[in-house]
């Protein structure tokens, strides 16, 4: 079976590292992997600020680049919930681009979900040793139900130890372009989700989406704690972080 | 001011911060344990969505029904179909029955109105009686919260505000307060002309309000004053007491996570000359105000609203600025959908923006409005009608055309992280990042690898 790897605008730019886990992780599950090399962007910052149209010229792109594709899978719950859940609404009015799209749609993961309802995957390649608390980023959690999926695949983990934070499922406050526009309130929220790692005692905060990633760790380090770890989920499971 | 200078004040209000901390836990964690009574709670959700939407679908015929019946038990309805025409009906009224004072139970219509200012230059006076009311009326200060409308105080500003007020000794407890408020409002309750409630529901099949409260004052507003009215929007109307039983199971749960209110008043007519109370005239005011232009439209779902508040209790941008910060009587994310769409889309430019699009406002509405959605339908509406800024329509163009353009895009890409990695020195933070301030005022920009994925990619695949 083959996946198309859907590495998302934000890994590609400022985490390599993190496609390459994930990309080692669905091979490990024993498929074919696939990397459409003119991907760019599910075009959520479009839609969001209120501009369908380039969102939908980007879906019907990724419509494209994905078709030899069994499954998309993406390190991320925004840009998998983006192509799952909003996809089609850009569509509900062009029944025929909308049964393309769906199906589309369908065959598209946000990576742990992927791993875990549709490779079934036993055993993670990584090990990790000490404490880690897991952050609910707010797309794959709502629009995906991605909750438990990380979790399983944590506790596969060798020398892991999970710390469950409180208001671990509160948004951190990334919202995209609101990270910028309300910088302010972003940073508040953002504040009060580094409080919760914090408390919590881990040594990582884990998680599975970049914005939020890029988001608390740019907190955490303006607060001064340069010791706090900030992993993506694919970079534990993969063992690219080891020790 | 705008509300981005607002919220960045109520960010820095120590005072403010401390109170809302305190009645977050309170409102989600209450709300969490009390929907787990239900086993079906969201069997219950999917009724009272559908209860709302058969409604607005057949509006017109409800508020006939509603109308017929309630003047068939000697109310009197009245149409407004403005936010001044309910100011105008409500002096008439006042006008009509010689009234000098009027009590009121809380209204967020009449807020809407600005209905107390409106009597009070009639020569009316006017008395909230709600405690949160009372207390912002003694303040000079809107409500904050659409149910707990005085969340954004302390109790200490509470005690200072009596003391200054009241001219009694100052009281520091929570029952001595509640206490001296009870004292200065009885008399009011018995000299009042006039009592003016809004309506949580209207139910079509009886004519009757319905009201729920907790502190009781509602019950003397309805029933001790000779007249009465009543005030709120069209889109209240359910049709049956059935109906009510299965709103009413999600009403309070959803606000204040209680499995009923103190008080469930439903007030039908006028007082029959058995009835040893109740008013002899009862006058019920159905606003408009832009509640008829929703219908049949992309917003309609938003006129299930049943003003719970249980959005802006679990949205993470409320629970930091508070309500003052979104400018006008709706707060949170059903007021970022009301306020562009009652008081103008160019009138709360930042609102529908104001949203990580977390979607808790949507898990935890009781008659599933799926407000993120209609945010994101009022921030297209921005743009379809030229109202956003020139900078922020150039930036999405230059992004737009690159993300379709994939050799330039990487080209960019390419550039892009060795630039910012670059800027970082030899550490893996940017702590200033040039216009992008928003970002690195509050935050670091831990910096990118130095090399895109895809060129990495490539390069392995060789």
């Amino acid at each position: 079976m083959r996946v198309g790897l859907f590495v998302t605008c934000l890994v590609d730019l400022m985490r390599p590292r993190i496609g390459f886990a994930a990309l080692q992780l669905l091979e490990a599950a024993g498929y074919e992997v696939i990397v459409p090399d003119a991907q760019t962007c599910c075009g959520q910052p479009g839609y969001n600020s209120g501009d369908r149209s380039p969102a939908k010229a980007l879906a019907l792109k990724v419509l494209r680049e994905f078709a030899g594709c069994d499954y998309v899978v993406a390190p991320s719950g925004s840009c998998a919930g983006m192509i799952r859940e909003h996809y089609p609404r850009l569509f509900q009015d062009e029944p025929q681009q909308l049964e393309k799209i769906s199906e589309l749609a369908q065959r598209t993961y946000e990576l742990t979900d992927f791993l875990v309802n549709v490779a079934k995957l036993q055993n993670v390649l990584g090990s990790f040793h000490g404490s880690i608390t897991y952050h609910d980023s707010c797309s794959g959690l709502r629009e995906l139900g991605v909750k438990n999926q990380p979790r399983q695949l944590l506790a596969k983990t060798p020398g892991l130890q999970l710390k469950e934070m409180r208001d671990c499922e509160t948004c951190c406050g990334f919202g995209g372009t609101f990270s910028v526009k309300f910088g302010d309130i972003s940073t508040r929220m953002a504040d009060n989700k580094c409080n919760a790692i914090q408390a919590s005692g881990a040594a990582a905060v884990v998680l599975g989406d970049l914005g939020c990633m890029l988001n608390i760790e740019g907190r955490l380090r303006r607060r001064g704690d340069n010791k706090t770890r900030v992993l993506h989920v694919a970079e534990i499971l993969a063992g690219e972080e080891g020790t | 001011m705008h509300f981005k200078a607002r919220a960045g004040e109520k960010l820095r209000d120590t005072r403010l911060q401390q109170a809302l901390a305190k009645a977050q836990g309170k409102f989600v964690h209450t709300r969490a344990e009390a929907i787990l009574e239900l086993e079906n709670f969201e069997a219950y959700r999917d009724a009272a969505a559908s209860i709302r939407d058969r409604v607005i679908r057949d509006l017109d015929l409800y508020l006939e029904q509603f109308e017929k019946n309630a003047s068939a038990r000697g109310a009197v309805v009245h149409w407004a179909e403005t936010a001044q025409d309910v100011n105008r009906i409500v002096c008439e009224i006042a006008e009509l029955h010689g009234v000098r004072k009027a009590v009121k139970s809380k209204s967020m219509v009449s807020e809407e109105c600005a209905l107390n200012e409106a009597l009070e230059a009639a020569g009316v006076e006017v008395v909230e009686t709600d405690l949160g009311e009372y207390i912002l009326q003694l303040a000079h200060e809107p409500p904050s919260h659409i149910v707990a409308p005085v969340v954004h105080k302390t109790k200490d500003e509470v005690s200072d505000l009596f003391e200054q007020k009241h001219k009694k000794p100052r009281k520091t407890g929570i029952p001595e307060l509640c206490r001296e408020a009870r004292e200065v409002l009885r008399p009011h309750f018995l000299s009042a002309d006039m009592g003016i409630s809004g309506a949580n529901f209207l139910i079509a099949e009886t004519g009757s309000t319905l009201i729920v409260t907790n502190e009781g004052n509602g019950r003397l507003v309805t029933t001790m004053p000779r007249v009465h009215v009543a005030i709120t929007g069209i889109e209240k109307v359910v049709p049956t007491l059935e109906d009510i039983a299965t709103l009413l199971r999600l009403l309070p749960r959803s606000a204040t996570g209680q499995a009923i209110t103190n008080y469930v008043s439903i007030n039908t007519g006028i007082k029959s000359r058995d009835d040893s109370d109740g008013p002899e005239h009862f006058h019920i005011v159905l606003v408009d105000a832009g509640r008829t232009k929703l219908l049949g439209g992309v917003m309609q779902s938003m006129l299930r609203c049943i003003r719970c508040g249980a959005c802006m209790n679990h949205c993470p941008v409320y629970q930091n600025i508070g309500g003052h910060a979104y400018g006008w009587v709706y707060p949170g994310p059903m007021g970022s959908v009301l306020t562009p769409v009652y008081a103008g889309l160019e009138n709360a430019l930042d609102l529908p923006n104001a949203s990580t699009f977390c979607g808790e406002c949507a898990v935890v509405c009781p008659v599933k409005i799926p407000l993120p959605d209609l945010m994101r339908n009022l921030r297209e509406q921005q743009t379809e009608q030229g109202l956003r800024s020139w900078q922020e329509r150039l930036a999405l163009k230059i992004w737009a055309w690159t993300a379709l353009h994939p050799g330039i895009y990487a080209a960019l890409s390419r550039i892009a992280a060795r630039i910012l990695k670059g800027m970082a020195g030899g550490g893996k933070l940017l702590h200033y990042l040039p216009g992008g301030h928003g970002w690195t005022d509050g935050r670091d920009l831990p910096a990118p690898e130095g090399r895109t994925f895809r060129e990495l990619y490539r390069e392995r695949r060789r």
